[in-house]
């Protein structure tokens, strides 16, 4: 059995990011970057699965279709345990969730796998449709925003976050299935002698081209803005002073 | 021409919420369309949610009534909403960014071979064309985007949306449509179960964080939330943590929420959590860290151990009610 994890290079989450002074787009300079936290969730999940069922899963294939700075991306999730990767080298921001979906199916029809997992959204682009795309294109069932995951025989039994609950589904595979919020800690980490194994793991390169998939995007950006912020508050020095506040200025109680 | 669809969201045979904000967008953009917003309700026995959906805004409804709706799932839904959207010649398809809008709505666009916006805040006209507005970063940056090509499909992020007043009845029309599915089986919905009013529509929420220390410590907020009859929320710390469900956390990856009044206690208040509240009217953060960057946001920002402020809080609450 071979799972194929997707992982996204993105902006260091926990920075704010700042338009350039031409609002032409994100200022990147100075800004870090590491594999979109919710992939890792992904890989993460894709490594317990291994270990929960030993001799079932052959092969794990982490792929990123981005620049080639993502090479440093898919070496950490080589070092986390992942057997090879697949770098799709292009500029992903020319792309929108269509295209990108286009180019992963291609890929997965390539390899033939049987589940693919991804992070439920990437947090820089927030677009959430790649998975669910994927899924159609490929005739696949989806389990999105996934807890928790159990392989059995011809199909995954999942838990999933769901509007006021939670649900629960059998998937056939092969499948496409997104993997929600996990407590940072419980994500190994790459060790130092995992890291330098790692690069000796193979890694391939290809471009869209190689694809032949429908390379024009429907959406297009056409500019951006920051959003108006919040005026300034103020500090208050007791609940009394908040209570008094909160009736008779705000007049929300 | 020009028609928009919006998919109502339902829950025990009853309209959630959530869809009335869906229609406002709809109706916004099939008035800059000049074309109608047909309501679309998808479900197992749902007549009861086709005409109360039928009286908010929209100018018709599709209501499709099959077993095979039963627990639902996006593999027989989207192909549903795909069929109708192309028999009414749809420009525009949307419904709420809710977790299930995110999940099938996307499989839709890839139905249709369409460019899908996530989370419209705004939409608008340039010439003859659509043009929308949605959050990048954790919403700290708008994009302004353009679909390309015969249909665009969006999610709504419903915060952005005043419902519209109830109008007279909208005619119902009702069909069968078997749309079964063999990819994946429903097992379950296991509901959280709670008297407090729902996150996405309370006028007031309390929320908690990591400040709270424990399961113990926090529900202090569930009582001031009572006291309030507020809805409860949390950060991903909390939630982390595991003193609270999953479905209660706020921010990028969790709910989105603006209500009138947000209290956010002993939450730092990161990235995350701000993308999910910064939409609220106003803010109160009671964290005993003045340098939590929770107080750049807030409105009234009280320097304390939650401790010890929210018991005084809730008192003076009790007795402001008598």
């Amino acid at each position: 059995m071979k799972i194929l994890v997707t992982i996204k290079r993105v902006t260091d989450p926990d920075v704010k990011v700042r338009l350039l002074p031409d609002g032409s787009g994100v200022d990147t300079a100075n800004i870090e970057y590491k594999i979109n936290p919710f992939d890792e969730y992904a890989l993460e999940e894709a490594l317990r699965l291994r270990e929960a069922n030993p001799g079932r899963i052959d092969e794990i294939v982490v792929v990123s279709v981005g620049s080639d700075a993502a090479t440093k991306e898919l070496r950490v999730a080589m070092a986390m345990g992942a057997d090879r990767g697949i770098l799709v080298d292009c500029e992903d921001s020319q792309y929108d969730p269509g295209v990108l979906a286009a180019i992963l199916a291609q890929i997965i029809k390539q390899e033939g796998v049987d589940i693919v997992m991804m992070g439920k959204l990437a947090v820089d682009g927030e677009n959430n449709q790649v998975a669910q795309r994927l899924a159609h294109l490929l005739g696949y069932g989806q389990g999105t925003f996934t807890l928790e995951m159990k392989l059995l025989a011809n199909s995954v039994l999942i838990s999933t976050q769901a509007d006021g609950g939670t649900r629960h589904l059998e998937v056939a595979l092969p499948a496409v299935i997104t993997r929600a919020d996990m407590k940072d800690e419980d994500v190994r980490y790459a060790s130092l002698p995992n890291i330098m194994k790692a690069k000796r793991k193979p890694l391939a390169t290809l471009t869209p081209a190689d694809l032949k998939v429908d390379l024009s995007p429907k959406v297009r950006t056409l500019g951006y803005e920051v959003p108006a912020g919040r005026a300034a508050g103020q500090r208050v020095e007791s609940v009394d002073a908040l209570v008094d506040k909160l009736v008779n200025e705000a007049k929300v109680l | 021409m020009g028609n928009v669809l919006v998919v109502a969201e339902h829950s025990d045979q009853k309209l959630r919420k959530v869809s009335l904000p869906a229609v406002t967008f709809a109706k916004q953009a099939a008035d800059l369309l000049g074309g109608q917003v047909i309501g679309l309700v998808v479900g197992s026995q749902v007549k009861a949610v086709a005409q109360q959906f039928a009286v908010s805004g929209v100018d018709r409804v599709i209501c499709l009534d099959d077993p095979s709706f039963v627990g639902y799932l996006a593999e027989s839904v989207a192909p549903a909403v795909a069929e109708v959207a192309k028999e009414v010649q749809a420009q525009l398809v949307c419904c709420p960014a809710s977790v299930q809008g995110k999940d099938y709505l996307p499989r839709v666009a890839a139905i249709l071979d369409a460019g899908m916006v996530s989370e419209a805040v705004a939409v608008w006209k340039e010439g003859d064309h659509l043009r929308f507005k949605r959050p990048l970063f954790a919403g700290n940056i708008l994009a302004k985007v353009a679909v390309d090509g015969p249909v665009a499909v969006a999610t709504v992020r419903t915060t952005e949306f005043e419902p519209l007043p109830p109008g007279a009845a909208a005619p119902i029309e009702e069909r069968t449509s078997a749309h079964p599915t063999s990819l994946v089986t429903f097992k379950s919905f296991v509901p959280v179960v709670s008297e407090r009013p729902d996150l996405n529509d309370a006028t007031v929420v309390v929320a908690g964080g990591r400040g709270l220390k424990s399961k113990e410590g926090f529900a202090l907020a569930e009582q001031l939330a009572d006291t309030l009859t507020a809805a409860i929320g949390a950060s991903r710390a909390a939630v982390d943590a595991g003193w609270v469900p999953n479905d209660w956390q706020v921010g990028q990856t969790g709910k989105i929420v603006a209500p009138s009044l947000y209290i956010a206690i002993g939450i730092s208040g990161a990235i995350q959590h701000v993308a999910g509240m910064r939409g609220s009217k106003t803010i109160v953060a009671i964290n005993k860290d003045e340098e939590a960057p929770i107080f750049q946001v807030a409105d009234y920002g009280l320097v304390a151990d939650a401790a010890k402020a929210v018991p005084e809080l809730i008192e003076q609450i009790r007795s402001l009610k008598g």
